[in-house]
């Protein structure tokens, strides 16, 4: 090869392609999102951004490099229909002799429309859960058909749904982590919504989880004289993690600040571009204005 | 960059590769000499890091200390103080070296280097300080950033203007490479810090671009790099000719082509376009691999049991072993049949610890190695440390890697069957990490062999340039120089 200018050229427009590929591009389609109107059932737009003391948290959960060890990041396999009968009409036989004809309702027809809203059957696809739930309704009965995201991650309890761009919209830095030697945290505020919890296991994660490699965070407590009384906000902590008598731990206010962030993380919006139909959606839109659980 | 061949000058014109080396020597011995210390550094901070996985209460009361953070700092003070820096030191010694002519400004390149050095130190103590930005492989804070960008554009214009004064007229394979990676770094560079931490894009496009940096500097630039030590030093101590520059070039634009899409994980909070796109490019990262791999087989051509008793031959050949390895394992992780499995696990750990240290570290030990002793005009103090560092060097990667590696596909397999408890499984990878401690112990170990053997060799080197001037000092005075 004897043409450096051509050499030269040639390398700049394959990563001026990259560039523009990875970097513009995905500018143009997700750096630019704003919040969404589509949260079914409500008229609320999400996400909404984080509480100032949770902020502060996020600061310090940067400044601690915690995404070492924990993702913010929820995967899903795919998703299954369930189908929940939620009313038995009125002619009961007919009902009946739907649910025994798909296979159900067998032993005890009686009860089994006694406690409802009741799964009818669960794991189908689309196109079962629809025909089962047409027939359902024809027998003068109502039926809901339910998006449920299945996966691992959602088996093990770490979330709802899978997380997507939307969720991050307002998190700055974005801290999604690769690497899972803790639990993933997308959800933790509502699988875990104990600050006190929290407090403790920070200070010493083996009292709370058997066994855990996580490494305490004793820096962000102090440990002090008890004064007048004992500080309401010091840890209650049992055996051989208690302060020596007369002394207490209270959290500093770093601590505060990174349980706030912990509590505010949940990912469990309904979003259109990642469906599934929530549990308790018609009470949630009549009763209180916060996204759906 | 502008290239003529008429330009080439007459033989008498020419500096000898003896003075080439000569003009080389402030900045390689700045640019190496600090390298070789952020090695040490860095794998001392990684031990820290890794003992934690043991013993969690192991200086866990420091807030300096702590995991997120001492991990962070060994990253980055192994990749900027390392693995960058000895990167430019290769590439302006290789690049001189084919050119035929004397380094442009070589006490400039060495200020360049300190300022970087200076850049890494702060970057350093901030990130214990609790500065980092969070983001993976740029953890850097922005005040660092500035300073770092500033020495590398002492160090790389200074670098490309000795490529633009060359006197061999045609360009040769390390030369582009070289060449691309001078230019690609201070773009990709610009990119982060600039959309990173000046004007901050919002939402996950932080994180596509974190990615993406994160590819473009471990996949592309440091195989850019190492590919061009690799075909300098292969032809050079086989003591034969690279058996094909076309097969070179083409390993060269699939490497910049197909390299650079690389990076952006399946499964992430994107559009789906996005990692789709990323895996295809992954997979097609097969294609420079098996050229570069049929180059340097061709070019050795049976000759590797007699080139084994050179030391550096050693390094390069490991290194060359580890980037396959590595780009098998990279290639294997993008099947959206394995992906699930090795996302999130130390399987990934294990993967760049195999392309930053096997390959890439291994490459340049080789080049500084066979680099140093030539542009001191000195031999290495101690031999057999070079052979010990090889060893040391090569099983503490093994027993880092391959450790991880297998613990990682057990440790997705278990992510993946919900039934497994969490704790159990993280549990089950510990036996893993000790291992790998094990190797960290011994890659250290390894570091502190090659410090030591450039220390003595630069006091050696010291003693021989002060010996001289000493000796006048020291030498009586003559009556007729003594005024009445």
């Amino acid at each position: 090869m004897s043409c450096g200018p051509l050499v030269f050229l040639a390398a700049f427009f394959a990563f001026a392609a990259s560039w523009f590929g990875l970097v513009l591009a995905p500018q143009f389609q997700v750096g630019r999102l704003q919040q969404e109107t589509n949260v079914v059932n409500t008229t609320e737009l999400y996400p909404s951004a984080r509480p100032g003391l949770a902020r502060q948290g996020l600061e310090v959960y940067r400044a601690a490099g915690c995404a070492a060890c924990h993702t913010e990041q929820v995967g899903q396999t795919g998703t299954v229909c369930d189908v929940v009968l939620t009313d038995a009409g009125t002619n009961h036989a007919a009902l009946i002799e739907t649910l025994i004809r798909s296979g159900l309702g067998r032993s005890n027809p009686g009860q089994y429309l006694s406690e409802l809203p009741k799964p009818v059957r669960q794991g189908l696809n689309k196109e079962e859960a629809d025909f089962l739930a047409t027939a359902l309704k024809s027998a003068g009965a109502k039926a809901d058909v339910r998006i449920v995201p299945v996966g691992p991650d959602i088996a093990r309890g770490w979330g709802k749904r899978r997380t997507v761009a939307e969720d991050y919209l307002y998190d700055d830095p974005v801290m999604l982590g690769s690497l899972r030697v803790g639990p993933d945290l997308a959800n933790v505020g509502v699988r875990l919504p104990d600050p006190n919890w929290h407090l403790r296991h920070l200070y010493a994660p083996r009292l709370e989880v058997k066994d855990s490699p996580m490494p305490p965070y004793r820096y962000l407590f102090t440990m002090r004289r008890i004064g007048w009384q004992p500080s309401p906000d010091a840890l209650q902590l049992p055996g051989e993690f208690a302060p020596p008598p007369g002394f207490e731990i209270v959290p500093k206010p770093e601590a505060r600040a990174l349980v706030a962030y912990l509590s505010s993380l949940r990912t469990d919006a309904v979003l259109f571009e990642a469906p599934m139909t929530a549990p308790s959606a018609p009470a949630a839109a009549t009763a209180t204005n916060t996204p759906a659980k | 960059m502008i290239e003529d061949p008429s330009s080439s000058k007459s033989p008498a014109a020419r500096p000898d590769t003896a003075q080439v080396d000569a003009s080389c020597r402030v900045p390689l011995f700045v640019l190496f000499g600090s390298a070789v210390s952020w090695a040490v550094m860095a794998s001392a901070l990684a031990l820290i890091a890794s003992i934690k996985f043991h013993s969690p209460d192991f200086l866990a009361d420091c807030a300096w200390l702590t995991y997120g953070r001492v991990h962070a700092a060994a990253v980055d003070a192994q990749l900027y103080g390392f693995a960058l820096q000895s990167g430019f030191g290769a590439a302006l010694w290789i690049i001189a070296r084919l050119g035929g002519n004397r380094v442009s400004q070589p006490w400039l390149i060495g200020v360049g280097g300190k300022l970087w050095n200076l850049g890494v130190l702060v970057g350093v103590i901030g990130i214990l300080a609790g500065d980092s930005t969070g983001f993976e492989n740029f953890e850097m804070p922005r005040y660092a950033g500035w300073i770092l960008f500033l020495g590398y554009l002492m160090i790389g214009l200074w670098t490309a203007l000795t490529l633009h004064r060359r006197n061999e007229g045609r360009l040769s394979p390390p030369q582009w490479f070289f060449l691309a990676a001078l230019f690609w770094f201070p773009w990709i560079d610009s990119t982060a810090h600039l959309l990173l931490l000046v004007f901050r894009v919002r939402g996950v496009e932080q994180s596509l671009i974190d990615w993406w940096w994160s590819d473009n500097l471990l996949l592309v630039w440091l195989s850019l790099t190492g590919l061009g030590a690799v075909f300098y030093l292969v032809p050079k101590l086989a003591g034969r000719p690279l058996h094909s520059d076309r097969l070179a070039l083409f390993a060269f634009w699939t490497l910049i082509l197909f390299g650079s899409w690389a990076g952006i994980p399946a499964g992430a909070p994107v559009p789906a376009w996005i990692p789709a796109l990323s895996a295809v490019a992954t997979v097609l990262t097969l294609i420079p691999l098996l050229a570069a791999a049929v180059n340097v087989r061709q070019t050795l051509d049976g000759h590797c049991r007699a080139l084994a008793a050179n030391p550096a031959f050693l390094f390069v050949g490991f290194g060359v072993a580890a980037w396959l390895a590595a780009g098998v394992m990279r290639i294997a992780s993008a099947l959206p049949g394995i992906s699930p499995i090795t996302s999130f696990t130390w399987f990934g750990v294990a993967l760049s610890e195999l392309h930053s240290y096997g390959f890439f570290a291994m490459i340049l030990f080789g080049v500084i190695y066979c680099s140093v002793p030539q542009v001191a005009g000195l031999e290495w103090p101690c031999a057999g440390s070079v052979r010990a560092h090889f060893w040391l060097g090569s099983i503490g990667i093994l027993l880092s890697a391959l450790p991880l590696a297998v613990g990682g596909i057990l440790q997705g397999l278990k992510l993946n069957d919900a039934g497994t408890g969490f704790v159990e499984l993280t549990k089950g990878t510990l036996p893993f990490l000790r291992a790998s401690t094990l190797g960290d112990l011994l890659m250290m170990i390894g570091n502190l062999l090659l410090a030591v053997n450039f220390v003595r060799l630069s006091v050696r080197f010291g003693r021989a340039r002060l010996a001289p001037s000493c000796a006048s000092f020291a030498a009586d005075l003559k009556p007729a120089e003594v005024k009445p």
